[in-house]
């Protein structure tokens, strides 16, 4: 509840901040501080201190997993504001206004974390996409940015139908909002009604992070977009909606049995081929960043697909992983002045502790071991090993790894082995060592993961 | 504590490297540490060798009942000797080799120690994995940022396929933690006892990663050219000891825990490691580029290992477990000798070179020990090791075809003889051409490391015994849990 609050009233401060001052450092500074409140007021109902007493009738539960997702989600944010707030207020002239956004935002996160009833859940997706069709066209004079906001605004406003529609259906079925099904009445012969509407539900979130064969959008959307804000939606947005969709099916299982991982698991299938082979043919790192984001989700799909106390641990590792290794190579892509690979040619050279977090990122990303991506795609595997079945669908996810290291590698190659100049914009101390703090948490992670999954108990 | 002092001391040292500038003074650095790392593993051979030197064991990820579990078993010390034994000559016999940033190439060089360390002593599977990739990432880096023309292709592919591997290997583990109810440890997995198609599964899946790795025909393709891209000091590395992963992987971590699957699969794996045998000596005997002759000898050397110990016996365990050590410094001092050509002459091609006893005399007599040792002649530790494998491969009680495999396999000899001797023959023997003629004898560290392996070789030929009665305890291991005398 902290969180939720919080993030509303602080998102309305930015707002006005943005009429009293134009003075970037303090819009920044404002920025910050809120999220390190923001941080600190979720780490405190974390710890169990509530500011706010609110009857909320059950529409939201705050669980253990949902709260420790709000921590990550906002660590991260912090981080992403600390690596990258200059380059928010660069993208155009209403910079306290990108952050009131980008506080909505985490508002909308905070809720979907949380939810217990398909209203919330609607309202928090919204919530979630609204603000993120504003700041995907926020750079008003470039055509592809608004290109990319009217094709995110029309696909999202279809799989929003989808959504109600869905929603409808199992409110006919079961005769309440609520996804506990202590609460629900089975009501014989409208079970049909309720695997359908599962089934739209399932649809419209799978559009929301990206999943084959609703993906479409993804590419043009995340290459439009101003490269800041792209790392934004990339990372904490799609894990949010990720934390959601592992909510919702918690008790899809026991309400419509195992057949739901079928459907997963051909979905899952095709993410992990589009996402990985696409991404080899790339020649933007930008594009091969947002291919790449759709093979990630093929491995968080497995939360969803396998169901157990390893994926609910999995999908945490993967939100935190996936979150600081694609935050830090967005916030050195947006310092590059070319955004191919041949713009990263020689970096080593010029940067060389750029190239020397950016390969510890791409590492992650590929799932090597020392950094946490590694424990991220264990988890997910060995909960996906555990359900005994469909041994075919990891060894098919591994192979898709082994592709996705091809492509990473391209850039570790460009970096390193291949002469150039490997241009940047200037870079302030500050960044540099910011970068080697996301790293540090990277390796530190990938060695402890505990660190972070004992939250998850105690 | 002395398996953490051999990860940590490389491990720190490794890092620290990147700090210094001096090319010279990170060279001299890494000497130091990997001499300091062969004395604390002489010293765990020798006044700590007790259990509780020997062993480290702490929690590590709770979670997942995953332990920071090391040991010095018989095997891993003989694995752990050749690996601080060979670094610091690595290091040493290189010495006039100069590198673009030098301290991060020996930098990277320790880190791959610490890995390689990490491997032999993990007695946890999750542990071993974690070491496992270790190693392979500052390989990566120093075969593609210090090798030849084409390194970025070429180590890209040597990557992916040990990358493909291991992820293979991963699912294994994975499927073994749930079959064993929630461990990692070796010692629960020796215990198991699971269904035959159980067994069949995590065969295979383990199965790729050690192939990959030896490598074993027909998963070879990727080490003729990663040997010649890479600097010679990295492909001793890849060679010497690297390879030996593989093998160690198949001893410690398939055969005694899928013994089953292992005695069912015998017979394909060894027909597979008999014809990669064959396949790897008559291509040798075609090339021209000396080290893809000796890449390919090395196939070929270690399709031998894999043939003993998928047609195993007991006299067929120890030959693989002492020629482990064997190949190990044979093919260290075979990349020695072509570092030295490579360096002189600028070249590597057989048919460019010629005549060089004339001129370098100290050079001929060593290198024809060791190319003797090459072809297991008696006398040299190869003999030993070569011997003790076909004897083991002939008696084999797990396998109908013990006598066709071990003639097969002494073909091989043969060839490898054939490569060999026309190696040194060419290029030591014959007039000198214009290349040759000023060509002046090697340089004393050369002598020094070459002379070290030569006395290493020759004692070992005579008197195997030490090092034998340090695998006699694992290699009945591992057969009493195959059902084999």
């Amino acid at each position: 509840m902290n969180a939720i609050i919080l993030s509303a009233i602080l998102g309305v401060v930015l707002m006005f901040t943005g009429i009293f001052t134009t003075n970037k450092s303090t819009i920044r500074a404002v920025a910050v501080g809120g999220m390190l409140l923001l941080l600190l007021a979720n780490i405190a109902e974390l710890r169990g201190m509530q500011f706010f007493d609110i009857n909320t009738r059950g529409m939201l539960v705050f669980s253990k997993l949902g709260l420790l997702f709000n921590s990550i989600a906002f660590g991260a944010t912090l981080l992403y504001f600390l690596l990258s707030a200059r380059d928010v207020l660069e993208v155009g002239e209403n910079g306290a206004d990108y952050f009131a956004l980008i506080f909505f935002i985490l508002c909308g996160v905070s809720i979907v974390s949380s939810f217990n009833s398909l209203l919330l859940l609607f309202l928090g997706i919204e919530i979630i996409s609204i603000p993120l069709y504003i700041l995907t066209g926020s750079d008003k004079r470039n055509l592809k940015s608004n290109e990319a906001s009217l094709k995110y605004f029309l696909m999202g406003a279809f799989s929003t139908g989808i959504m109600l529609m869905g929603i409808v259906l199992m409110y006919g079925a079961r005769a309440t909002f609520s996804i506990d099904p202590t609460l629900q009445i089975a009501n014989a012969g409208r079970d049909v009604w309720y695997t359908s509407g599962l089934m739209l539900l399932f649809i419209s979130m799978a559009f929301k992070v990206s999943a084959a064969p609703f993906h479409f959008w993804t590419p043009d959307v995340y290459d439009g977009a101003p490269t800041v804000f792209t790392s934004f939606m990339a990372t904490i947005v799609k894990a949010a909606v990720f934390i959601a969709f592992v909510r919702l099916f918690e008790f899809s299982y026991s309400n419509s049995g195992y057949d739901w991982r079928l459907i997963v698991s051909v979905v899952i299938a095709a993410t992990l081929l589009i996402g990985n082979i696409t991404a080899i043919f790339q020649q933007s790192v930008k594009r091969m960043l947002a291919y790449s984001s759709i093979a990630q989700a093929g491995f968080m799909l497995f939360a969803l697909f396998s169901y157990n106390a390893l994926s609910k641990e999995g999908i945490i590792l993967y939100s935190l992983g996936y979150s600081l290794a694609t935050i830090g190579v967005f916030a050195v892509l947006i310092k590059m002045k070319d955004y191919t690979f041949e713009g990263f040619n020689g970096l080593a050279r010029t940067q060389p502790v750029l190239a020397a977090t950016t390969t510890i990122f791409l590492l992650s990303l590929a799932g090597i071991p020392m950094t946490i991506g590694f424990f991220a795609k264990y988890f997910m595997l060995a909960s996906a090993v555990k359900t005994g079945t469909y041994l075919w669908l990891v060894i098919l996810a591994i192979i898709c790894a082994a592709i996705s290291v091809y492509y990473y590698f391209r850039v570790i190659q460009a970096m390193y082995f291949k002469e150039g100049a490997g241009e940047t914009v200037a870079i302030s101390s500050v960044f540099r060592w910011l970068l080697i703090l996301v790293a540090g948490l990277i390796i530190l992670f990938g060695i402890f993961p505990n660190m972070i999954l004992n939250y998850l108990y105690f | 504590m002395v398996p953490v002092l051999l990860i940590l001391i490389p491990l720190l040292t490794g890092v620290a490297l990147f700090a210094i500038r001096q090319e010279a003074t990170a060279k001299s650095i890494a000497l130091f540490s990997t001499l300091v790392s062969l004395a604390v593993m002489l010293a765990g051979m020798s006044v700590w060798n007790d259990a509780a030197h020997l062993s480290f064991n702490q929690p590590w990820i709770g979670a997942l009942n995953s332990r920071f579990h090391f040991e010095l078993d018989g095997m891993s010390q003989l694995l752990c000797l050749l690996t601080t034994f060979a670094f610091p000559l690595i290091i040493y016999s290189t010495w006039n080799n100069s590198y673009v940033d030098g301290n991060r190439f020996f930098g990277l060089m320790l880190l791959s120690q610490a890995g390689l360390l990490g491997v032999f002593m993990a007695m946890d599977a999750m542990l071993f994995y974690f070491f496992w990739e270790l190693a392979l990432i500052p390989l990566y880096f120093l075969c593609s940022r210090w090798g030849g023309e084409k390194r970025v292709q070429v180590t890209i592919k040597f990557f992916i396929y040990t990358f493909v591997g291991s992820l293979f290997m991963l699912i294994g583990l994975i499927l073994l933690y749930f079959k064993s109810g929630g461990s990692f440890a070796w010692a629960d997995y020796v215990k198991l006892t699971l269904s035959a198609r159980e067994e069949m599964t995590i065969f295979i899946l383990l199965v790729v990663a050690f192939a990959v790795k030896m490598p074993l025909f027909p998963f070879h393709t990727w080490q003729p050219d990663t040997y010649e891209q890479s600097p010679t000091a990295v492909t001793m590395i890849l060679s010497a000891i690297m390879a030996k992963m593989g093998v160690f992987g198949l001893l410690r971590w398939l055969a005694p825990v899928v013994p089953a699957a292992t005695y069912q699969w015998g017979d394909n794996f060894a027909t597979l490691a008999v014809v990669g045998m064959l396949y790897a000596s008559f291509v040798a005997i075609k090339q021209d580029d000396l080290k893809r002759l000796v890449a390919w000898s090395s196939i070929a050397h270690i399709g031998l290992m894999i043939l003993a110990l998928f047609a195993p016996s007991y006299s067929g365990i120890q030959g693989i477990m002492i020629q482990m050590f064997n190949h190990g410094i044979n093919i260290l001092g075979m990349w020695i000798v072509v570092n030295v050509i490579e360096q002189q002459f600028g070249t590597r091609k057989i048919s460019e070179l010629g005549g060089l006893a004339q001129k370098a005399p100290v050079l001929t007599i060593l290198m024809l020990i060791v190319a003797l040792a090459n072809i297991a002649m008696p006398l040299t530790n190869a003999f030993i090791g070569e011997f003790m494998m076909f004897n083991g491969i002939w008696g084999s009680t797990a396998t109908k075809f013990g006598m066709i495999y071990a003639l097969a396999g002494i073909i091989t000899i043969i060839l490898s003889a054939v490569y060999t001797l026309r190696m040194v023959q060419n290029v030591f023997y014959g007039p000198t051409n214009e290349r040759t003629a000023n060509a002046t004898d090697i340089r004393l560290n050369v002598q020094i490391a070459l002379a070290i392996l030569v006395v290493g070789i020759v004692l070992i030929g005579i008197y195997p015994k030490p090092i034998l009665s340090m695998t006699t305890e694992i290699s009945q291991q591992i057969l009493d849990r195959m059902n084999l005398k």
